[in-house]
């Protein structure tokens, strides 16, 4: 029987009636916006208010050096922590995650050393209790894997061929669907995990008893979802009836991800078309006034901003500041062909001036060129004003993962509650290339870490001999890579599984293997430079090749020359190829990705001097960006080569830098929007670069 | 036919309408105190390129010129006429909007020759962007090191030819930003039948890295970049000396309002 709730009135009915399918309730119910941005409201008092108190707590954390407080003791569950506020009075949208506004939560399941550490360097002390306990008698995820770990495994971690291995810390790129806690109440949400139970196959084989254990877990967490929003005086069992407890529900569902896992990437989703459909309905019913409405979404965002984890000096260096991810992925255009901009895409981007520009949460606009021209527009004008929007490709996405995916972290592309992803940071393919020429020997600490291939010999490199050794140590890589993170996702799963965020997931989902490559514009041009110019070897007393000389001008990555563009799409594939001849955990479907968009100074500081004239220690570009400086023909031939790399082995997604100052663009705030489009004529005034003289003659009567 | 080109740059925003394809042409007679390109000056070096192989560079990413076109600056292209006028020439026969940044010193209205080749190069052109540095001659001699009548002669010559013509013009503080000028410019505009834009450019010191590394001395020294305020003040006076200037060109019937283009 179809169960229908009070909180409906209004909706259309669809699939998601039947059941759990926020993408069906969507589809029904969204209203696309042609208009501009001129409905939109500014910041409330109380809005004010509550952002100076932020910005004054802001700047007692930062005078703290970087930490304003920390949990030494309570060890964070979605239930650990009573309610917290900055003014109750004054917050439309509440929840912090743990008991005090800036306070970072203890999070000892992903590896206690970690957690010890993150307090110690911010001048705390663990408490003794805990740490006992979770080294004697509960065990970590950081603890299951170095149980397991080959000799093989800890040499690659330890001399950097691969880095940042979510080992030590949370693995995140979990999107849970948090809008189906506002859209169907948690009750309904347990029920269906009840049924989901009931229907596993009944011969116990150990998927089974896995996957049995898991559902548990996850009606546990959602019981306890409940329980949190309880103590904030919030019954969240039943739907949400209005544009703010649609975003109270949905926030809290975010806030228990938050307060069970410190993930390298914990993104909200696609949240702003969704709420919309409950803002249109209230300003149609007169509930709510636009002004309120910003405000509801304002104090939202400011909660988004307020994320906090307890993290080390040495994770911050790595992901290069202190990242949540909190990416919100905004806009797109739905498989029926109607664009998904709604009023709320608009008050999302719009608290970046209501509240100022900021990181986080990572907006990110889901680019086609079908999008409305006033939306692009708005997108320009925010982001000269803020530079704080990123922008995805849309239409390339939108063919693999529909119309209802998300962006975990920068780029990783997946469809809400359906598909999760195991994430895996990155092999260096630089320094791989390096160990192909020493014969698996490591360039900076003279160990053997890879095989003990022949090493080349030659004085001079030839572009062959070095391709067919790379390929081998590419494979080499690839495995060992591989079944580390098989390692790695088994003991996360065991030991720091993500309760809350699978138990707003589908039963049966698709899990991404992610793995990644570092130094891609690097190898591709020191493989361009060995093919195109001369290489010279210079070794050191052992004869490891530890620097090179360059002779002659080669072809460089990032300038929309074929000659090296196909090197960096050959390496992506053939890694690719590589990385599927593996086995991957959980029936797990393996992608890659390119983008060390945080990583690239780190991983660069451990790789030797590299054939294109790279100096030992010196970064790399990030993602796959041309390196620094070897771009020389402007943007579009920079931005063609990285749009040439095959997005088929690289679906984990391809990050590429971009930086300009926004007078290069032109002269005022609309021709960057245009331009994207190429759809507008300056003639005609419209771009507005110089004066035109159109009007000029008229009044000149 | 081969050109001397400095460089290409895939992204022009600001040479022209929408997004643009440039090319920096190699050389240039003028030494204006302010250039930004001292790199260009020289003439005879660069790299030696053909009119197909710039446009094989164009159609690479065609997709994103779509609303925008080539624009030939430089260095001065007009040194480079016959180069310009062969891919402008090729250019406009796929439709392709072809734009020329020149400071147009390279005129000679006393040359039949000179004369027939810009009438030429302006049959195939979609867009002058003049840079007229000073209204008055004596000025622009200190600026630039050569008079203006030739530069002059040259915009009314596009406005003849009935090719679309955008005024530049940069103020220099100290320069350029006598009002007395200013009035004296706009009204020269006015004169200007196809003229369509005008675009006031602020003096900006980027240019200085360049000459740093190529171990020249900046001849404008620590001069800082114009303020906002005397940017305004100048296009403020160069307008309304437009207007004027113009109103009374049509009121005298010198000037046919319905000549647009």
């Amino acid at each position: 029987m179809v169960k229908m709730y009070e909180a409906w009135e209004g909706f259309e009915a669809g699939t998601w009636v039947h059941e759990i399918n926020v993408r069906s309730f969507i589809k029904h119910n969204y209203t696309p916006y042609d208009g501009d941005e001129s409905f939109l409201k500014g910041a409330t008092k109380n809005t004010l208010d509550l952002w100076a108190q932020v910005m004054e707590l802001t700047k007692e954390e930062r005078e703290k050096g970087g930490v304003l407080d920390m949990d030494t003791k309570i060890i964070s569950t979605i239930t650990s922590h009573g309610p917290a506020y900055l003014d109750k009075d004054k917050e439309v949208i509440v929840g912090f995650q743990t008991d005090k506004p800036f306070k970072r939560a203890l999070m000892p399941y992903g590896g206690i050393r970690m957690a010890e550490k993150a307090l110690q360097d911010n001048g705390y002390t663990i408490d003794p209790q805990v740490k006992e306990f979770f080294t004697k008698y509960r065990k970590t995820h950081n603890a299951g894997v170095f149980d397991v770990y080959t000799p093989e495994m800890r040499a690659c971690r330890s001399s950097h061929i691969i880095t940042g291995l979510p080992d030590a810390y949370g693995r995140g790129r979990i999107i849970g669907d948090y809008r189906r806690v506002a859209l169907y109440g948690v009750d309904r949400l347990i029920e269906d995990k009840m049924e989901q139970k009931e229907t596993t196959r009944s011969t116990m084989y150990s998927d089974v008893i896995r996957i049995r254990e898991e559902l548990s877990e996850q009606i546990r967490a959602l019981e306890e979802l409940k329980e949190m929003a309880m103590s904030y005086g919030f019954d969240i069992s039943k739907p949400a009836r209005d544009t703010k407890e649609a975003i109270q529900w949905t926030y809290f569902a975010y806030l228990a991800a938050v307060k069970e896992q410190n993930g390298a990437a914990m993104s909200l989703g696609r949240t702003s078309t969704f709420i919309d459909i409950y803002s249109t309905r209230d300003l149609k019913l007169g509930r709510y006034t636009e002004e309120q409405i910003q405000e509801m979404v304002d104090h939202f965002i400011m909660k988004l901003r307020l994320i906090k984890f307890a993290r080390t000096p040495e994770y911050n260096a790595l992901f290069s500041g202190d990242p949540q991810w909190v990416t919100e992925s905004i806009g797109g255009v739905a498989i029926d062909g109607r664009h998904m901009v709604t009023k709320m895409s608009y008050r999302y981007l719009h608290t970046l001036k209501n509240l100022g520009a900021a990181p986080e949460p990572n907006l990110t606009v889901l680019w086609s060129t079908r999008l409305p021209l006033n939306f692009k527009r708005f997108c320009a004008k925010t982001s000269i004003e803020t530079s704080s929007v990123q922008y995805e490709n849309d239409d390339l996405m939108r063919s693999t993962h529909g119309d209802d995916y998300a962006i975990a972290c920068c780029v990783s592309s997946m469809r809400i509650g359906k598909e999760m992803q195991f994430f895996g940071a990155r092999a260096n393919l630089a320094k791989g290339l390096l160990y192909a020429i020493n014969g698996g020997v490591d360039e900076i600490s003279g160990k053997q870490v890879g095989p003990e291939y022949r090493p080349i010999t030659s004085e001079y490199l030839d572009y062959d001999e070095v391709m067919h050794k790379y390929d081998q140590m590419m494979q080499w890589l690839a495995s060992v890579y591989v079944n580390t993170l098989n390692i790695i996702h088994y003991m996360h799963d065991k030991y720091c599984y993500e309760k809350i965020q699978m138990a707003l997931h589908d039963k049966d989902v698709k899990r991404w293997f992610a793995t990644g490559i570092a130094g891609l514009s690097v190898v591709a041009d020191s493989l361009s430079a060995i093919k195109y110019a001369k290489v010279k070897c210079i070794r050191n007393e052992n004869g490891i090749v530890t620097d090179y000389e360059v002779e002659g001008d080669f072809p460089k990555f990032g300038n929309d020359d074929d000659r090296v563009d196909s090197i960096a799409y050959d390496i992506v594939h053939r890694f690719m190829e590589h990385i599927r001849k593996n086995h991957t955990y959980r029936n797990s479907v393996p992608t890659t990705s390119i983008l060390t968009i945080t990583s690239n100074v780190v991983y660069g500081k451990n790789t030797g001097a590299t054939p294109d004239g790279r100096k030992k220690g010196e970064a790399f570009a990030p993602g796959a960006n041309p390196m620094h400086r070897r771009d020389t023909h402007g943007a579009v031939a920079s931005l063609s080569s990285v749009a040439k790399l095959p997005f088929i082995d690289a679906q984990d997604g391809i990050s590429n830098t971009f930086s300009i100052i926004p007078g290069a663009l032109g002269k005022d705030d609309r021709i960057f929007a245009g331009d994207l489009e190429v759809n507008f004529d300056c003639s005609n005034g419209a771009c507005g670069t110089p004066t035109l003289f159109e009007g000029l003659e008229d009044n000149a009567k | 036919m081969i050109g001397y080109i400095h460089s290409t740059d895939s992204f022009g925003t600001v040479d022209g309408p929408g997004v643009r394809f440039l090319v920096f042409m190699q050389g240039c007679p003028m030494r204006c105190l302010y250039c930004h390109n001292p790199d260009t000056w020289q003439t005879g070096t660069g790299t030696q390129m053909t009119v197909d192989e710039i446009l094989e560079l164009y159609h690479k990413n065609s997709g994103f010129y779509k609303h925008g076109g080539i624009t030939v600056t430089g260095g001065e292209p007009l040194l480079q006429i016959d180069f310009v006028t062969e891919l402008f020439r090729r250019a406009r026969e796929i439709g392709i909007h072809t734009c020329i940044d020149t400071s147009g010193i390279t005129f000679n209205p006393q040359s039949e020759d000179s004369l027939l080749k810009h009438k030429k190069l302006l049959a195939v052109t979609s867009l002058v962007m003049l840079d007229i540095k000073h209204i008055d001659t004596e000025h622009h001699k200190r600026l630039t090191g050569h008079s203006n009548e030739n530069i002059l002669a040259f915009a009314s010559l596009v406005s003849d030819s009935g090719v679309d013509l955008w005024i530049r013009h940069v103020v220099v503080d100290g320069y350029t930003t006598d009002p007395v000028y200013q009035k004296k410019l706009g009204e020269f505009i006015a004169t200007l039948k196809t003229v369509k834009a005008l675009d006031v450019l602020a003096y900006h010191t980027m240019g200085k890295a360049k000459y740093k590394s190529m171990g020249l001395d900046y001849p404008l020294g620590d001069l800082p970049p114009l303020d906002g305020d005397k940017l305004k003040a100048a296009r403020d006076n160069i307008i309304s000396a437009f207007r004027d200037r113009r109103a009374q060109l049509i009121r005298d019937g010198q000037f046919d309002r319905d000549l647009k283009h």
